[in-house]
């Protein structure tokens, strides 16, 4: 059952060949004799599972099924869950539980989704290997001594290694795409509004985006049908009406122009990683697309800038976590000083300190122009960049990451090799704009990603090239060979 | 050596709303601890913000009330410091761009005098919540209610030269604001309080010297005298060699004192970036002109139009002006009315405020209807009833009688105008007195009141005072 693809698997709900209780319980089974090797879940939710996959049994039988109803998904543990705790990775929120359930989760449960549990990830999503959670890091399906990526890593790893359907992620940086890539799967980081973040902890407000994180481009598009949409609790989700992501998938790709930056191909970037996403660039020009050469000349500026502004805004959104109300608290606090220090202290991972002191000197008076400030107008010329080679081409593809899942423990002590993991994704977030990681081969055993870039509000464009390129491709069918 | 004294106001003006800022919480004052605090309230991780319509209109309101200009695009700013009290370790607020610009009311002083203040800027920001330091021992108790409340910061210009122009013009906000229907003006409970910026220099001098921040008075009272004392405090220390320290101090009303809460060197470094989690707030020329429409007669119009058009005095206009609800019950009055506006002023700036005053009471409770008011007066006007019986139907108006006419016939009070009648009881009491009568014609003319009061008694205060007057002085002479 588990090597079919989600669509595979609503199709046989829908067919009655197949039931969400025996599906269910086949990943509850894999779940119990995976789960610990990769410590991928912090949480499942056995019961409410079988419960819920009951119902929508019924539901079905009832004819009253939608498209996904039954289908077991597991969210990232930043999504707000009212039947598991929701602990962003982080010791400040062990046991927490939500009083109220984030948008992405009540609109994929009202879909029919069957939440298994919730999804390992970097501590409040501040990481770029999953070795960030306070619950211990994730092993990548391929190679276990390898990371799964981050922060979405937990995700990622459930669903190359088969334990869900799909997943939810959030993508601030990357945090979608670059797991995707170290662990073979298909995730997409919607347009920036495109899904509300409503009950998702904030990173870095401008920047986070959920989205979905599936086996193919296909599977995505069903998701981020039920995911996507306006909400009037998030004032920065779009009223645009949100298009049939699935009508377009198999539309020709004859005439498409697909631009490729030339800084991408540049030093850094890991000999076998491009040889796959050339060869993927020829498959798509076989298809019918046309590629041309495109430049992003301040690519080379992302980093430092989105390494100011996510921060900056992290330092403010981690406020709340003051021992005051909810989440850790420090042992007899002495006074108010004592009881602020020594719970932000004991709840936060190094990770996150680092973050909030890199953000709150950058916004402190007299920093404030020469780093926040200045890292906006580099946003405001990444946006331009983009703007101008969208002018010539409809898609922007290149790797999803310079090199394939390293080591664990490779990168721990080296914070600025760790961030230059997310140098070709955070360009996309700086600019709002949709993109996606879809598998393109391997190098020495562990997948490689091809990332595509569309203009706002174009992730129906990226589907069908991901889609049409899965169409003749199989890298996205592998299953690592411990958990076929 | 003279000092000017250089005062701005920053006054916190809780808009009426009936839910919060950002938040569908209600915003009702005095309930349970905590039972009006959403998750959004809370600051529960993965809430987001989302602005109230009704405050921009406010804030809008407000603009066009003091020919301010309207920020078309403005920002709401996280303003960043630990409190408890304080949800989300951060405040949002506006900095860089106020929804309200530049702007200037015009302030009557006691004197008479009239001031023109200019108003920096106003703001929309969201109110913390409370802490609790006398419930628990040992312990501080938080009160969430309060967190989110919209508040509209207005800032002044340094442009008032005594404590008594600073109460002039807080006043007057405090008036402007119920006026337009934007805040309760509750001081009891907050809904307006003022913080004063206060620095005295040399007269003639055009530097300003340095300021203090005189935090939450709470009652024009409380300004003025907090005022004061903060003056001749910083006089003492120039005049004694020394120099005043740039700091946020506390106003004591027990002690009458004011004392430092933090100096300059302390203030915390708020780290002000604009809050992505709320887009500019664009207001456009549609929504400014649809508020507009909804706009009263500001006072000063008012007052202005209550004098030329209606020829009210001018001090009775000001006092007529000083809220919204004296103003219309005052229109409501004579409104459809024969008789002139100038009646309606005398008689409820007359016998309804002194009525009000010696009961205590606000005009929205007094028992007297504006319309019993116009009928009342009405029967005065058409010559019904004397002023002296019209304040008998008063009394019974205020008792709880609800119809002027059925006072007036129950109780016998219409005034006596028939010639016939009143020359009857003049020839009595005429013919009753003639050593009076000898006197007065002998020429102790002071009679003339023993006559009044005689034949006032007969009718039983019902005759008409004019017409026996007339007709007395006729008898008496002949």
């Amino acid at each position: 059952m588990h090597d079919k693809t989600l669509a595979e698997q609503a199709a046989l709900l829908a067919s009655g060949e197949l039931h969400s209780s025996d599906l269910v319980e086949h990943y509850l089974q894999r779940i119990e004799q995976h789960g610990e090797a990769l410590n991928a879940f912090l949480a499942v939710d056995a019961d409410g599972a079988r419960r819920a996959a009951a119902a929508a049994d019924e539901q079905r039988k009832a004819g009253n099924a939608g498209p996904l109803t039954g289908v077991p998904i597991a969210h990232k543990d930043i999504f707000c869950t009212t039947q598991m705790p929701t602990t962003c990775g982080s010791r400040m929120l062990q046991n927490f539980v939500s009083p109220y359930e984030a948008t992405v989760v009540e609109k994929l449960r009202t879909a029919g989704l069957v939440t298994l549990g919730k999804a390992n990830m970097d501590e409040f999503a501040m990481g770029s290997s999953n070795e960030n959670s306070y619950y211990g890091p994730v092993a990548n399906p391929w190679q276990q001594d390898r990371v799964p990526g981050g922060s979405s890593g937990g995700s990622a790893a459930i669903v190359a290694a088969r334990l869900a359907s799909a997943a939810t992620g959030t993508d601030t940086g990357g945090s979608i795409r670059q797991p995707a890539a170290y662990c073979g799967i298909t995730g997409i980081k919607p347009t920036y509004g495109r899904v509300s973040r409503y009950g998702m902890i904030a990173f870095a407000s401008s920047l986070d985006q959920g989205g979905p994180m599936a086996q193919t481009a296909e599977d995505c598009a069903l998701l981020l049908q039920a995911m996507a949409g306006h909400d009037s609790r998030d004032s920065t989700c779009s009223p645009l009406a949100v298009p049939d992501f699935s009508a377009t998938l198999n539309a020709e790709l004859k005439g498409l122009r697909i631009g490729v930056p030339q800084e991408y191909f540049a030093e850094g970037l890991d000999d076998d990683v491009a040889r796959c996403v050339n060869e993927a660039l020829a498959v798509l020009e076989a298809e019918g697309a046309i590629l041309k050469p495109i430049s992003l000349p301040n690519q080379g500026l992302c980093i430092p800038a989105y390494y100011v502004i996510a921060p900056a805004e992290a330092s403010s959104n981690l406020s709340r976590f003051d021992g005051v109300r909810f989440g850790h608290r420090c042992e007899n606090p002495q006074d108010i000083d004592d009881l602020y220090t020594r719970s932000r202290g004991e709840g936060f991972g190094p990770e996150v300190k680092r973050r909030i002191l890199i953000g709150a000197y950058a916004l402190s008076a007299g920093y404030y122009d020469a780093y926040y400030k200045k890292a906006q107008q580099v946003r405001q010329l990444v946006s331009d960049d983009f703007s101008n080679a969208f002018a010539d081409v409809d898609v922007i593809a290149g790797p999803t990451t310079p090199t394939t899942a390293f080591a664990r423990g490779a990168k721990s002590d080296d914070p600025v090799a760790m961030y230059l993991n997310d140098l070709f994704t955070v360009s996309a977030n700086l600019s709002g704009l949709p993109a996606l990681s879809a598998p393109c081969g391997f190098a020495e055993g562990l997948p490689v990603g091809l990332q595509l870039c569309a203009p706002a509000n174009q992730e129906a464009r990226l589907l069908n090239v991901a889609h049409r390129y899965q169409s003749v491709t199989d890298w996205h069918r592998q299953i690592p060979a411990n958990f076929a | 050596m003279t000092w000017e004294t250089v005062i701005g106001l920053e006054i916190h003006a809780q808009l009426a709303t009936r839910s919060k800022i950002f938040s569908a919480a209600s915003t009702a004052f005095g309930a349970e601890p905590n039972t009006q605090a959403s998750a959004v309230d809370l600051g529960l991780p993965g809430v987001l913000p989302v602005v109230n319509r009704e405050v921009v209109r406010m804030a809008v309101r407000f603009a066009l009330a003091t020919d301010a200009s309207i920020t078309r695009r403005s920002v709401f700013a996280r303003k960043n410091y630990f409190y408890p009290d304080l949800p989300k370790g951060y405040q949002i607020s506006q900095m860089a761009f106020p929804i309200v610009g530049e702007g200037s009311i015009t302030i009557t002083l006691p004197d008479g005098q009239e001031k023109l203040i200019g108003l920096t800027r106003a703001h929309l920001e969201e109110d913390a919540g409370k802490s609790v330091h006398d419930l628990f021992e040992g312990m501080t108790g938080i009160d969430l209610n309060r967190a989110g409340t919209p508040l509209l910061e207005i800032v002044s210009e340094p442009d008032m030269r005594s404590a008594t122009e600073a109460v002039a013009y807080a006043r007057y906000m405090h008036s402007l604001v119920r006026y337009i229907d934007i805040c309760d003006g509750n001081m009891q409970e907050g809904s307006f309080r003022c913080d004063a910026n206060v620095s005295v220099r040399q007269a003639g001098s055009d530097t300003l010297g340095t300021r203090t921040e005189i935090k939450n008075l709470n009652s024009f009272r409380f300004l003025e005298r907090a005022i004061d004392f903060e003056v001749e405090r910083q006089i003492d220390i120039i005049e004694d060699g020394g120099t005043v320290v740039q700091e946020t101090r506390l106003y004591d009303a027990d002690k009458d004192e004011t004392r430092s809460m933090r100096s300059k060197e302390e203030a915390n470094d708020y780290r002000y970036f604009p809050d992505p989690d709320l887009p500019p707030l664009v207001i456009d020329e549609a929504f400014i002109e649809s508020v507009r429409a909804t706009m009263p007669e500001l006072p000063v119009a008012r007052r202005a139009r209550f004098i030329d058009e209606l020829e009210i005095a001018a001090a009775d206009a000001q006092a007529l002006c000083a809220d919204r609800q004296t103003a219309d019950y005052f229109e409501a009055v004579f409104e459809g009315r024969q008789f002139a506006p100038k009646l309606a002023a005398n008689w409820m700036l007359g016998e309804l405020f002194a009525r009000l005053n010696k009961e205590d009471m606000a005009l929205a409770d007094a028992p007297v209807s504006a319309r019993l008011m116009g009928d009342l007066i009405t029967r005065v006007d058409d010559g019904t009833l004397s002023g002296k019986l019209g304040k008998q139907v008063f009394d019974a108006l205020w008792g709880g009688e609800q119809d002027v006419d059925a006072v007036i016939d129950a109780r016998g009070l219409k005034q006596i105008t028939d010639t016939g009648a009143i020359e009857a009881m003049i020839d009595e009491v005429i013919a009753a007195n003639p050593s009076q009568l000898a006197e007065y014609r002998a020429g102790k003319e002071k009679l003339l009141s023993f006559f009044v009061g005689a034949v006032m008694k007969a009718s039983k205060g019902k005759a008409n005072p004019a017409q026996l007057n007339q007709i007395l002085r006729d008898k008496l002479k002949a």
